[in-house]
């Protein structure tokens, strides 16, 4: 029993330390110049990835529902998110009030909020998408939850919103419904998605927020409420059958999914100059869903590494150009198979024994 | 006999000729009254009264497919009844679902085990005390002290309770990977860890070997005598159910056919023929 | 006479969703697997058609049976490779991995005909229909996609129902280990089932391009997810279910677009879908499961 408990928390300690390890060796690098600007470009959306695909983990792995609508919730934070940071900016800009003004014009003040307020709006939708969805199970869900990122990514494609003297006017006609005066900002300008955007995203921030979704989503797991989401997926009625209302901690789960989500949506959002709902569609949403399956379900440090691996693959086979994505779909499919067929294991693994055995390398036994 | 049919038909009054002595002074812990449920037409339960004493172990048996785990579903709401009332502690519990059930005082295990395969011994028993535990998601997350307090207070509470079935070095085991007894053992570990008033065990022995089931038989008993908890059981190996039941409960299409003590059960004319089937020239009564 | 006509290209659109969803809820009913993949065979069937009648300058007829040859022959060696492998692994992980074959295929389609835009001339050669002196006016391509949409779910129902493979299919959908114990061959029957499912999806492939002519490798994705919701809003495993769904979804998507808005019609239909389920959480025609406790 010992023996589990402290392999648990080796395990998380071993998590924290590889993001830890892997955010200092990366600063390094870029202190010296190491790191290619294509791939400087790519460090925010991997920690965003990150925070999507342990999120979404906690729904898929630890809760056991598939859900295909989780670029979904990343949309609302990030749209709320960058309203909100392009709205704090403004509002420096034009108050007299003195302490709102330096402090909203601290981009790292307006950055935790706008994550903050993604967050809490995700949530939000979280749960009031989860009410119908949870009411379902299996595949019934899964359409269901890919239903609801469509339809977000619909709706906030007609979304105007704008701010000027009056305050904030919001229309899903067309800009010019917005009726704004002159001296008027528009932030969200329909299919043009939030425009304007200041620029507050980097790579500390999404460290930091990764350490942080790491102390909600592990803490959680290996808690009282961790245990009960644990129990509804290995089985519904068991659950129930020991005064669990496996409603609340299906909900519980999926909020807190969807509210990471939302944070991860600001982050990435205030990494650009504008953002498009298109952006947050079915195929990101399935993107982050290879992560976290190829990572291994409700493993934490597997969505880790997979969202980073698959993040930079494709900027790593820049050099085949145009096969690129054909060969991503391949590597794809043939690590699906051989993780999941016992034939090839076995192939892989004689392979593999030819190979280490050719090699003056005397492996160390142990358990895998 | 004529006479205590026509009784129980116009009373329909679960009888309480069953509960045992020292249980009769005090109100039964289960009240069922006239529970009646069909499936689309399909009558599964029909006119079903009984009363259980607060530490009586009570037995329903009955031939395969006589409704005894749909009983069992039905006072836990994993179905909902289509007629009668339940009563838990004189309390209605038609308004309460499985959970709620719970938290009144119902626990039970399964026909076929249904534990949370892939979490440990332990866990699984942890989740059995989860109301008990009951700190709150956020002190979970920020590992406040009473996360702490709490954690060590229920690992205490699991070895208590794994120790009464000799399961304690079997803890940090994934559930699933049990062998078959012990996953039975489990999931009555389980069920005890809900601090249930009434505890529902659905076939316990079914797969032990003779020996196996003796073990059994005295901890059914050592646990009502400790807990002192009313046990209702539904059972196929008559010498456990004969062993240690002091009401028995016969059922057969849904109905109950007899209620008594094991001896008057055992030379009940109904029940052996429920059993053996109607022998031809033989007369009933 | 307005809502008539638009009645009818949303029947008409419905038909080829019918079509696709056969292909999923056929898939899903025997194989237990949702094939992600199965929109962008839709694609391929396009192309085919494509090539066929510009390339070679084949007459259009020839063209929709060489397309459907050729996705038959796709769909059975995706089938060989990539899933029959995987029959024992969890779904999720033959959902992956139809996930990368469709990405394969939107890509390898990517590299061969490159991302232009290719304008698909229909290969429906009737004029169109005219009535109530020229205020209705109905496409060949809409009445043929009716037409054909009903031929080939009275043939499927026909097959399923009455011929000895159909008895198969129906045994390895309802268990596949018992159907297997009897000597049905379960590979067999799950490769004609994709087999069948991919001859449809070209079908609908030419269908779709007459009816909308733009030709992409991303042409098959959102039919593909739209079809796949009426499978699931009619039941899936239903062939009826499909069928139901199938026009339903049609129907809705074009009054959507006609009364409500043009941008949101997507938004709609997957409400609908919603609503649906929440009321009927198995889809309009699909069985009820009981848990057995």
């Amino acid at each position: 029993m010992r023996r589990l408990r402290m392999r648990s928390s080796i395990d998380n300690c071993l998590t924290y330390g590889l993001v830890i390890v892997a955010y200092v060796v990366i600063r390094l690098l870029l202190a010296g110049g190491n790191i290619s600007y294509a791939l400087q470009g790519q460090l925010v959306p991997i920690t965003v990835y990150i925070v999507m695909a342990v999120s979404l983990n906690l729904t898929v792995g630890v809760l056991g529902e598939l859900s295909l609508g989780h670029a979904g919730f990343m949309s609302i934070g990030a749209f709320s998110g960058a309203i909100t940071a392009t709205l704090l900016e403004l509002l420096a800009d034009t108050t007299s009030t003195t302490w709102i003004r330096l402090g909203f014009s601290m981009p790292w003040l307006r950055l935790s909020l706008a994550m903050l307020i993604g967050g809490i709006f995700a949530g939000i939708f979280g749960f009031l998408v989860g009410v119908p969805v949870l009411r379902l199970h299996g595949d019934y869900l899964a359409i269901v939850t890919l239903a609801f990122g469509e339809i977000i990514k619909n709706v906030m494609s007609i979304l105007y919103v704008g701010y000027d003297a009056n305050g904030i006017r919001v229309s899903m006609d067309s800009a010019n419904a917005l009726k704004l005066d002159e001296g008027g900002t528009i932030i969200v300008n329909g299919p043009m998605g939030v425009i304007g955007i200041t620029k507050l995203s980097s790579f500390t921030a999404g460290f930091i927020l990764i350490l942080i979704t790491l102390i909600i989503v592990l803490n959680l797991i290996n808690s009282r409420a961790g245990r009960a989401i644990k129990a509804v997926r290995d089985d519904k009625i068991a659950t129930e059958s020991v005064g669990i209302s496996v409603w609340r901690y299906r909900m519980m789960a999926f909020v807190i999914s969807a509210t990471l989500a939302g944070a991860a949506g600001a982050l990435y959002a205030l990494n650009y100059s504008s953002v498009v709902a298109r952006k947050f569609d079915f195929n990101t949403s399935i993107l982050v869903l290879v992560f976290v399956v190829l990572g291994g379900m409700g493993n934490i440090r597997g969505s880790i590494i997979a969202a980073t691996v698959l993040t930079v693959l494709p900027e790593v086979l820049r050099a085949f150009n145009e096969y690129r994505m054909l060969t991503y779909a391949v590597i794809l499919i043939v690590v699906m198979l051989v993780r999941n067929n016992a034939t090839l294991q076995h192939v892989f693994r004689q392979v593999g024994a030819r190979l280490s055995k050719s090699l003056p390398i005397r492996r160390k036994g142990g358990e895998v | 006999m004529n006479e205590s049919i026509s009784k129980t038909k116009m009373v329909p009054l679960p009888s309480h000729a069953i509960i045992p002595e020292r249980d009769a002074s005090q109100r039964p812990i289960l009240e069922v009254y006239r529970l009646g449920i069909n499936f689309g037409g399909l009558v599964a339960v029909e006119d079903f009264n009984i009363a259980v004493g607060r530490t009586e172990i009570c037995g329903l048996i009955g031939p395969n497919g006589a409704g005894k785990t749909t009983i069992f579903n039905l006072l836990t709401k994993v179905y909902q009844p289509t007629s009668g009332a339940i009563l838990l502690d004189g309390k209605d519990t038609s308004n309460m679902n499985t959970a709620q059930i719970n938290r009144a005082g119902i626990a039970r295990t399964f026909q076929n085990i249904r534990l949370f395969p892939s979490l440990s011994v332990e866990d699984n028993v942890k989740i059995g005390l989860h109301n008990e535990i009951g700190y709150s998601m956020a002190t979970g997350i920020l590992r406040l002290p009473a996360f702490y307090k709490a954690e060590r207070r229920a690992k205490e509470r699991v070895m208590e309770l794994l120790d009464l079935f000799d399961m304690t070095h079997l803890a940090s085991h994934r559930a699933g990977s049990l062998p078959y007894g012990a996953q039975r053992r489990l999931e009555f570990v389980r069920a005890l860890a809900t601090n249930p008033k009434l505890l529902l065990l659905d076939e316990p022995a079914a797969g032990m070997n003779p020996s196996e089931t003796e073990e059994l038989m005295s901890n059914i008993e050592k646990i009502r005598d400790q807990f002192q908890i009313a046990i209702m059981l539904i059972e196929h190996d008559m010498r456990l159910v004969m062993g240690i039941c002091e009401g028995i409960a016969v059922l057969n299409y849904g109905q109950i056919i007899a209620k008594g003590t094991p001896k008057e059960i055992q030379t009940n004319p109904l029940v052996i023929e429920a059993y053996l089937g109607k022998k031809k020239g033989d007369q009933v009564c | 006479m307005d809502f008539l006509s638009y009645l009818i290209s949303g029947i008409s659109l419905g038909s080829i969703y019918a079509i696709i969803a056969l292909g999923y809820t056929m898939v899903y009913g025997i194989a237990r697997m949702l094939n992600f993949a199965h929109g962008d065979v839709i694609m391929v069937g396009g192309y085919m058609s494509f090539m066929a009648t510009t390339r070679f300058g084949w007459h259009p007829l020839l063209s929709v049976i060489f397309a459907m040859i050729i996705c038959t022959v796709l769909g059975i060696v995706i089938e060989q490779l990539a899933y029959k492998p995987l029959r024992a692994a969890p779904s999720l992980a033959v959902l992956i991995t139809a996930i990368g074959v469709s990405y394969l295929l939107q890509n390898a389609a990517l590299l061969l005909w490159s991302a232009n835009p290719k304008s698909f001339s229909s290969v429906v050669p009737f004029d169109s229909l005219r009535l109530f002196n020229g205020k209705l006016i109905i496409s060949g391509t809409t009445i043929v996609s009716i037409f054909v949409c009903v031929i080939i779910i009275m043939t499927l129902n026909t097959i399923v129902n009455k011929t000895k493979i159909g008895k198969a299919m129906r045994a390895v959908s309802e268990d596949k280990d018992a159907a297997q114990l009897m000597g049905v061959s379960v590979n067999r029957t799950i490769s004609i089932t994709f087999a069948i499912g991919s001859a449809l999806a070209a079908v609908a492939g030419v269908l779709l391009c007459s009816a909308y002519p733009i030709l992409m490798p991303t042409t098959g994705a959102m039919p593909g997810i739209k079809a796949f919701t009426a499978a699931v809003f009619g039941g899936i495993g239903s062939i009826p279910g499909a069928f139901l769904g199938g026009i339903l979804l049609g129907i809705i998507e074009i009054l959507g677009k006609a009364y409500i808005s043009t941008q949101l019609s997507d938004a709609i239909v997957f409400a609908v879908l919603i609503i649906i389920l929440i009321v009927k959480p198995t889809g309009l025609l699909g069985k009820k499961v009981l848990v057995k406790v």
